[in-house]
């Protein structure tokens, strides 16, 4: 039987498997955006009166910096391959929200693979596995003219 | 002098334990510290009117509370304390914490210290499931250590700035050079570009031997008013001109540890110069010098790219210039302005609540002359700059 697929975090992302987005708030009145989502009130000084609007962020944005884990990040991090497999870190500039928001790179893709400035697209991605359910996250993958042919996809490095 | 502010003071003595992988209970190396502190001072205990503790959270309650846990193993006094923690910025503010005691008038002289006891390999966050502490979320979503943010950062100097692999080696290969100089550093080893750009890549494009190790180690300080430094027979003190604890401005739009994302920068202006920037500019306005005036500096090199980064921050050169003053050997002892003649975080590792203090420390002997081998001639004016995660700036301006 299919495992239930669940978010690792409530409330930071959507779960539509097509076209995942990030959730963020957003300060009505400065126009401000904050992810992981602030519920609490506007961090913008002289705004905590405003109110904070749930928003999508943009599915996609330009690569700011990138970076990888060649070795096993210590716990709370739950590893999934034995042995270990490095993976990539994202930092991806948005437009629209001025921001630049991390995330893992989905499997496959090394950093020569990456360049600054590059488009990035949101995915969603198992993250790890328990007994009953599959835990997921938001990655970044490279999209557009960089979107993963299925040869380096059955080409993990 | 003339012209010298009413908010400074003297830094009467220095100590230090040295930095390794000691395997001993924190306080020990704080104790070794205040008693080569005191000695330096010609000072007793018992004279010492206030200790600021900088905190360690990685050897349980008595790590919370430094100020007091140091007290109490000199032997009760009775006198006040405090205990700060500001991740790797927490000996600034003990600095600033006992600078403000004296200022006020609430005591002649202080001292401040910090020690640690850390575990083996990538700094890790406090054991439980806390789902809305973002820094035990970067590792559970993105696997993200500190190294992490040191690679993104060093990977962006190189598509904006044009560093290369080597560049970043050049650093450890002069922090070595300085360390080796310097008995109360971790390594004391001189290491070859070669060597550098042969050890394993940790967090691309950073190598093992770039990227800062934890440490055991300790560091105090004797501080005191102008005046007691006088009675007490030091009649030009080595001085502090400026503390720098500053917070950044909204938006902050550099990602920084433990965070997921930027500030966004969509709805209000940007505070104009960026958090890194304006940490030392604070400690320069306090001190009415600037970057100009400088004969060294101490750096935060938690990584050798880092350590770049700051030249530009402290404002040693413009961005963007920071490997050509790299490779031109101005930075180097003996150049135009040598930074990290300690031998940095590069030869040390990191002793969190005791390296900004021993920062001041190094400081202290290079403008006393008391820097041996690794000795900056003529030093009159040192700045030391660092920063905490979750926002902490550190900076110290010392004269003489």
């Amino acid at each position: 039987m299919a495992k239930q697929r669940v978010p690792a975090i409530e409330g930071w992302f959507s779960m539509d498997e097509g076209r995942p987005a990030l959730l963020g708030t957003r300060c009505s009145e400065s126009g401000t955006y904050f992810f992981p989502p602030e519920n609490a009130q506007s961090r913008v000084p002289g705004f905590a009166g405003s109110t904070l609007e749930e928003v999508r962020l943009s599915r996609t944005g330009t690569l700011w910096s990138y970076t990888n884990a060649a070795y096993q990040p210590p716990e709370p991090f739950v590893t999934t391959t034995e042995p270990f497999e490095p993976f990539c870190i994202a930092a991806v500039e948005l437009a629209e929200e001025q921001m630049v928001v991390l995330g893992q790179v989905v499997a496959g893709i090394g950093v020569e693979d990456l360049e600054v400035g590059m488009e990035m697209e949101l995915v969603l991605d198992t993250l790890y596995e328990d007994d009953d359910n599959a835990y997921v996250v938001w990655k970044w993958r490279p999209s557009g003219d960089h979107a993963l042919t299925d040869q380096v996809r059955g080409d993990p490095r | 002098m003339s012209g010298r502010s009413d908010k400074e003071i003297a830094v009467i003595g220095v100590g230090m334990h040295p930095w390794g992988k000691w395997g001993r209970w924190f306080v020990e190396y704080g104790v070794k510290a205040i008693s080569d502190a005191l000695d330096d001072a010609r000072l007793e205990w018992r004279d010492i009117q206030f200790v600021a503790g900088a905190d360690t959270v990685r050897n349980g309650y008595p790590g919370y509370v430094a100020g007091a846990t140091f007290a109490q193993a000199m032997g009760w006094t009775g006198i006040p304390i405090s205990s700060s923690y500001a991740a790797c910025a927490s000996g600034a503010q003990a600095i600033q914490s006992a600078r403000a005691q004296i200022l006020a008038g609430f005591c002649d002289v202080a001292l401040v210290v910090g020690a640690d006891t850390t575990p083996k390999g990538f700094l890790a966050p406090t054991k439980g499931e806390r789902q809305a502490d973002p820094d035990w979320l970067r590792f559970r979503l993105l696997g993200a250590t500190n190294p992490t943010y040191f690679g993104l950062y060093a990977r962006r100097r190189m598509d904006e700035f044009g560093a290369t692999e080597e560049d970043f080696a050049r650093v450890k290969v002069k922090n070595s050079r300085a360390g080796a100089l310097n008995p109360y550093a971790r390594y004391q080893k001189e290491f070859t570009l070669e060597e550098v750009l042969a050890s394993p890549v940790v967090a691309d494009p950073l190598r093992l031997l770039e990227i800062c190790a934890t440490s055991d180690g300790g560091g105090a300080l004797v501080v005191s008013s102008l005046d007691f430094a006088r009675r007490h027979g030091v009649s030009d003190p080595i001085r502090i001109t400026g503390v720098s604890t500053v917070t950044p401005e909204f938006p902050n739009t550099v990602i920084e540890m433990p965070n997921f994302a930027t500030d966004s920068a969509a709805g209000v202006a940007g505070p104009g110069t960026t958090f890194r920037d304006s940490i030392a500019a604070a400690a320069y306005e306090q001190a009415g010098v600037g970057p100009d005036d400088l004969d060294l500096a101490e750096v935060y090199d938690l990584s050798s790219a880092l350590e770049l980064d700051w030249y530009e921050n402290i404002g040693l050169c413009k961005q963007g210039e920071a490997e050509r003053l790299l490779r031109d050997g101005d930075t180097t002892l003996g150049g135009r302005i040598p930074v990290n003649p300690s031998g940095g975080l590069g030869a040390f590792g990191e002793a969190v609540p005791a390296q900004a203090i021993a920062q001041v420390c190094e400081l202290v002997w290079q403008l006393r002359g008391q820097a041996g081998p690794r000795q900056v001639e003529g030093a009159a004016v040192g700045l030391t700059v660092n920063q905490g995660l979750f926002g902490h700036g550190s900076s110290v301006i010392v004269q003489r």
